[in-house]
């Protein structure tokens, strides 16, 4: 651990160990924020050759800076090439052509479902949340998906106000009689640790917290009664490399959307 | 053919008080400054469509000028809400806001089906969500293999609006970069109007680009930097920043009427806007 660098925070822990689930060359649709924010650094450290897509039609696009919409003019511009709206979602992802999705949610429940609609009943929503975007064909379509997310109660809860995509639905082999495309998510990451779904029942086991966390405290921030593996392990601290590539990439993010309105 | 208009009169003749119309663009060429006028027009009972109704929806929403919003993904984006979308769909203010809801996939089939004339679109979608319970997607059976498959309806406004970067003088429009749903929602549309910004002599397009010829559009009108805050690619960038203010000057009821005041109702057009902030104008 001789090049682990001093000190990190729980964020930027979350980002790498969401990048370093990314293998080298694997087209990945990503979503804007944490999922770009791991993609781009896997991309800029252990994995050149990912493809990253976004749902604006940028395919194999390499920004320099992190967008803050999924359709600044940075992804345009280093993409291989961008094509309209229906072509990305007919042809590209729901043609079965991406490898893996990269996905956000504002709750997840046990079985991987997640809800980016709204908080609170439909009709009377206590939080209005942007909707559903591309998430539920991404979910469906990509070869597997991949969720990452800030880990409290009110995210990881047991039962969640709205499905917006489907993971791995009621548990089991429910998945398959929706027939879709993908095999649904493999992971989750969390400022806190990593959940991976059990291989019968689906739901998300703990399986890696992160370095000086405890169990204990991953189960109190999950809403349901969480399953910790038998042999949970610690991730592997942020090396000093990927933290400067982040730090370098956030930073070029922020100077780039300062500025005068 | 495309006659070219003064955005004033585009609108004027094209935007009527309860007509849907699509404002269409995938962050990239969002045509603000039509948005603007249809705000200063007072339309009224408008049903908008876009699939990302961002901060131009939110201040016609704010605004009042629309009963029915349907969309597949509205929010600031990198910011976070859209405070008066959700101040209509949390406490009807100024009026109620009736929402339809989609996925993107399936709002970009039913543009499709709209564009080619056809009564619905068809994708493997909205399968095990709760978006079916509040949207008008419906599953059919795939006629040769049974396969269950959703269906949703064309989209076919009474008027399509989109921004592009030129048009030449016989109103034939060029527009690239990320170009989203703009060619289907214009050829799905009754009506349709195009700002550009600029008029040149020869597109000087290559083969394949994407031109809309003037022939199936309605109006063709100049306004430079006419997408401000969002971007023209090749023209002007994105303004995040402005993105992000919007965040504080649309949060409370007050502060939002009193921006939107000064800036376009008491402004004649988008250039005068574009000077009060600072901007130049077309120059």
């Amino acid at each position: 651990m001789a090049n682990t660098a001093e000190s990190y925070t729980s964020d930027e822990m979350m980002t790498v160990a969401a990048a370093r689930m990314l293998k080298n060359g694997t087209s990945c649709f990503v979503g804007i924020g944490l999922p770009s924010a791991a993609a781009n650094l896997a991309r800029l450290t252990h994995a050149p050759d990912t493809i990253l897509i976004y749902e604006s039609g940028t395919i194999g696009t390499k920004p320099n800076v992190l967008p803050l919409s999924i359709g600044d003019g940075e992804l345009a511009e280093t993409a291989d090439t961008v094509v309209g709206i229906v072509e990305i979602f007919n042809y590209w992802l729901m043609g079965g052509k991406i490898g893996l999705g990269f996905l956000g949610a504002a709750q997840i429940d046990k079985f991987a479902n997640i809800n980016s609609t709204v908080i609170g009943p439909y009709g009377k929503p206590k939080v209005r949340l942007p909707g559903a975007g591309g998430a539920p064909a991404i979910a469906a379509s990509c070869g597997e998906v991949l969720i990452t997310l800030r880990h409290s109660p009110k995210a990881f809860v047991e039962k969640i106000d709205f499905r917006t995509s489907g993971g791995h639905m009621e548990g089991g082999d429910s998945r398959q009689k929706y027939r879709f495309p993908g095999k649904g998510p493999t992971a989750v990451i969390t400022d806190l640790g990593v959940l991976t779904p059990d291989p019968v029942s689906k739901e998300l086991i703990l399986t890696s917290v992160h370095p000086g966390v405890t169990t204990e405290q991953v189960v109190a921030a999950t809403g349901w009664k969480l399953q910790v593996a038998a042999d949970v392990k610690t991730t592997p601290e942020p090396t000093a490399l990927e933290l400067q590539v982040l730090r370098d990439l956030n930073e070029r993010t922020a100077k780039a959307h300062a500025g005068q309105a | 053919m495309a006659k070219i208009h003064s955005l004033q009169e585009a609108i004027r003749e094209n935007v009527h008080d309860g007509d849907t119309v699509a404002l269409e663009g995938f962050t990239h060429l969002i045509p603000y400054a039509a948005g603007h006028e249809i705000i200063r027009q007072k339309r009224r009972d408008l049903t908008l469509i876009r699939m990302t109704p961002d901060v131009l929806y939110d201040q016609m929403i704010g605004m009042g000028c629309v009963k029915k919003l349907k969309f597949s993904w509205g929010g600031n984006p990198g910011v976070g809400s859209l405070h008066r979308l959700r101040d209509a769909v949390e406490k009807a203010w100024p009026q109620p806001l009736e929402i339809e809801e989609h996925e993107h996939a399936g709002m970009a089939v039913a543009y499709a089906a709209g564009a080619s004339h056809l009564p619905f679109g068809i994708l493997r979608g909205y399968l095990g969500t709760d978006l079916l319970q509040h949207t008008t997607a419906k599953f059919i059976d795939c006629p040769f293999t049974g396969e269950k498959l959703a269906a949703v309806p064309a989209i076919r406004p009474d008027v399509t609006i989109i921004h592009a970067q030129k048009a030449d003088r016989g109103g034939n429009v060029l527009l690239w970069g990320i170009v989203g749903a703009q060619k289907e929602a214009i050829m799905a549309a009754t009506r349709s109007i195009v700002t550009v910004e600029e008029i040149v002599d020869k597109l000087d397009a290559p083969a394949n680009s994407i031109i809309l010829p003037g022939w199936i559009l309605s109006a063709v009108v100049p306004v430079k930097h006419g997408a401000f805050p969002s971007y023209a690619h090749g023209y002007y960038a994105r303004n995040n920043a402005f993105y992000k203010q919007w965040d504080g000057i649309s949060k409370e009821r007050e502060s939002f009427l009193a921006w939107m005041e000064k800036h376009v109702m008491n402004t004649k057009d988008f250039d005068e806007y574009l000077q009060l902030l600072g901007m130049g104008g077309a120059q």
